[in-house]
């Protein structure tokens, strides 16, 4: 393979420097390096980051390949500066035999795009009753560490007591989707202000929070860690934050979308603002951002959730929950978190690369830009400022939330393990 | 008046006072051995109605031909809808056979507001009640009957309900009629209080524009209009309330509270009425209970929403009368 050499590049959003890749690997780091053999990136001063990892995607295959596929959804993620992602396993046929989790895993190695980390479910059909083997997708070739029946909630407190136990043999985590099922039969939207005028069943915070405490007692009580999915309320801030603050082995995730969004756009009735957690009010948003601020919440992840436009097309009741983002998630976290001077881009590589891959086990991702270590690399211009236009996507879906709307940053070049995924916005 | 009409909460003082003055009028044809207006002659209305409600589709029905409107009827039980097919092309469908207003009754919330803003078709939309939303020609009915009877029917022409003390009993939670009157009552000047048990109140009531109260019998003592909502008994189920009996005891209206109520006061209810639970047949079979009247008035509301909404710029009647005495 080749050399390539980045000139300029803002290293964390630091300084301007050079970095040299050859093969799959970072050969160096430095200023004014030997351009000899390798072909040139100007960067500019674009800042470089890690290659981002997603713990929480959505790619559809099986089952829905109308939506998204792993290799749609793959180059989608290569577009918005991923080098991994793990793939959700509401999947149909469910991800909760070693045969499935083993099929995502090898379609994700023929995409090329980005590397594709199974979620094997928690319970057969993610029905919520009883065990999947979890040790047998364990120790598929897919090597699933993190299991979840997201989209729907491990709400029997028995499974999700045994279920944490019972990974802590091969070192698994449970990610859970925190829902209390009795109290948001029929919800669709946050319940509150916006709720009560619109007429459309309400999702009380309180049926997240109230899992999400007890399953942090669970985590302290059995010894186990527990991984709490796209985290939308102040109130489950306080709970984390009060866990951690107890050492309990906890941690958290939050979308771009709640760092943005509120439950007022639900006014227009417009279902692309329909989402599983809710969109919830402007003091969660605040709040939120300040926790992965903070480190309380420690990684962003997308919940990239493709939906055929049809889906969409329709009246609120009658929609699909959930909105793509693996395209948009940097733009969001830059205006939110970067432009808002809550985070500066160490903090950003943090909280969308080093973090989740720790808390997924991703080898060879996360990893500093530094000598020696695997050419994951994303390169990003943060000065850029446009418009988000749907059908320059790269996923199959188009139900984002942020049509039209302006974000800042564009993501130019990806690399995996060295090779180029993304060259001037462009997939290779 | 806009294009639709969707929520009553987007009408003006202006808007709603024009339409209970509109309905007035209306309300004279049909004490003409014509019951008919050449009105809306080579107009065609679709009742499109995704959930079952004989009593406003007919309503509705009566009012569009009391227009001379042409009708079609649209049932979604053995349509295509039940076959599958999404409300955009329901809709498309029926406006490519030249539909010029469409009248929506849907079980969803803001299907009517998709339908009129999502660029699928160009009719005019008209809320027939929508889940748990809003259901506006309700309210404007509701608005009419209080003003015939509490300020009156020729004294009240022009005027709103401007210090009328209104009192909304029952299942708030679940109401699109009192989220319509709510927003309709308070925009005439009216003071509204809701009176239920809290399981039965939205989480966030407590923005709206009205007082909210647990205890109905200090509530009548200072009502000039009570207005008895529906409620379901599959409710009981869900743990709203413990049995029927304790709902009747406590929020239903029966001969001894009526008596409680001013004597100028009336009892309304938008039907259909359980009797037995929110209101005994006592009440219902009274003087002062407008159910009828509700029903009455409801057709010359819907006429005047219909008739303003088409391109009436010129007073209803005065439009009509010429075309009449031919």
């Amino acid at each position: 393979m080749s050399k390539t050499l980045i000139r300029g590049a803002k290293v964390l959003g630091g300084e301007p420097q050079d970095v040299l890749i050859d093969g799959g690997v970072v050969e160096a780091v430095g200023r004014d390096l030997s351009a000899e053999g390798a072909e040139v990136v100007e960067a500019g001063g674009k800042v470089l980051l890690p290659g981002l990892v997603d713990l929480h995607t959505h790619l559809r295959e099986p089952g829905r390949e109308d939506s998204e596929t792993v290799l749609t959804g793959t180059r989608a993620a290569a577009s918005g500066g991923y080098t991994n992602v793990f793939a959700m396993a509401n999947t149909f046929p469910v991800a909760d035999t070693a045969g499935v989790v083993e099929q995502v895993w090898r379609l994700g190695q023929e995409s090329g795009y980005c590397d594709v980390q199974p979620i094997g479910a928690v319970t057969v059909g993610l029905e919520g009753a009883k065990l999947a083997e979890l040790g047998a997708m364990h120790e598929s070739a897919a090597g699933v560490t993190v299991f979840s029946d997201d989209g729907k909630c491990v709400h029997d407190a028995v499974i999700m007591r045994r279920a944490l136990e019972y990974v802590k043999a091969f070192g698994g985590v449970v990610a859970q989707h925190a829902q209390e099922p009795r109290l948001t039969e029929g919800a669709q939207m946050n319940e509150g202000v916006v709720s009560a005028e619109l007429g459309l069943g309400g999702w009380p915070a309180v049926a997240e929070e109230s899992i999400i405490a007890r399953d942090v007692l669970l985590a302290e009580h059995v010894g186990s860690r527990v991984h709490i999915c796209h985290l939308s309320t102040a109130g489950s801030v306080e709970i984390v934050r009060w866990a951690k603050s107890r050492g309990i082995d906890v941690t958290a995730e939050v979308t771009p979308h709640h760092l943005l969004l509120t439950h007022e756009l639900v006014r227009s009735y417009n279902p692309v603002y329909k989402v599983n957690p809710p969109l919830r009010t402007e003091r969660d948003v605040m709040a939120l951002r300040e926790a992965l601020a903070d480190g309380t919440i420690d990684i962003v992840a997308t919940d990239h959730a493709p939906h055929p436009h049809e889906d969409k097309d329709c009246e609120w009741a009658a929609a699909a929950m959930g909105m793509v983002g693996l395209e948009t998630a940097l733009s969001v976290v830059q205006a939110t978190m970067v432009d808002t001077g809550l985070l500066d881009w160490a903090g950003v590589a943090d909280r969308m690369s080093s973090k989740p891959a720790k808390i997924g086990q991703a080898t060879g991702h996360g990893r500093p830009v530094s000598a020696g270590e695997p050419a994951n690399l994303t390169l990003v211009d943060t000065e850029y400022r446009g418009p988000v236009d749907p059908a320059g996507f790269a996923s199959r879906s188009r139900n984002t939330p942020y049509e039209g709307r302006e974000l800042p940053g564009r993501v130019t070049h990806t690399w995996l393990r060295g090779k180029a995924t993304l060259v001037d916005g462009k997939l290779t | 008046m806009q294009r639709h009409l969707i929520s009553a909460a987007d009408l003006t003082r202006d808007d709603a006072v024009l339409i209970l003055d509109t309905a007035e009028e209306m309300a004279r044809v049909a004490d003409r051995p014509i019951k008919k207006l050449p009105t809306l002659r080579g107009r065609t209305v679709v009742n499109l109605f995704f959930e079952d409600s004989t009593r406003t589709r007919i309503s509705f029905e009566a009012a569009e031909k009391r227009l001379s409107a042409d009708v079609i009827n649209f049932t979604a039980k053995g349509s295509s809808v039940s076959k599958g097919e999404s409300l955009k092309d329901t809709a498309q469908t029926l406006e490519a056979m030249g539909v010029d207003a469409v009248v929506i009754r849907h079980s969803a919330s803001g299907a009517p507001y998709r339908l009129a803003t999502s660029g699928w078709i160009d009719a005019a939309v008209v809320n027939a009640g929508d889940g748990t939303h809003q259901h506006p020609t309700q309210a404007l009915l509701d608005a009419f009957t209080m003003r015939r009877r509490l300020v009156g029917r020729d004294a009240g022409l022009g005027k709103d309900l401007d210090g009328r003390r209104i009192t909304l009993v029952g299942d708030i939670l679940h109401s699109r009629v009192a989220r319509s009157n709510v927003d309709l009552l308070h925009t005439l000047g009216a003071q509204v209080t809701l009176v239920a048990p809290p399981t039965l109140l939205p989480v966030g009531v407590e923005t709206w524009p009205c007082e909210v109260s647990y205890d109905l019998d200090s509530t009548l003592t200072k009502s000039d209009a009570v207005m008895l909502l529906r409620v379901q008994r599959e409710r009981m189920n869900a743990a709203f309330f413990p049995t029927e009996r304790e709902y009747s005891r406590r929020y239903g209206l029966d001969g001894d509270r009526m008596a409680k109520m001013p004597d100028h006061a009336i009892v309304m209810h938008p039907g259909p009425m359980v009797r037995g639970m929110e209101i005994t047949a006592e009440v219902a079979d009274s003087d002062r209970c407008t159910v009828v009247e509700q029903v009455t008035n409801g057709v010359s509301i819907r006429m005047a929403v219909l008739y303003l909404l088409l391109g009436g710029n010129e007073p209803a009647v005065s439009h009509a009368r010429p075309t009449e005495e031919k």
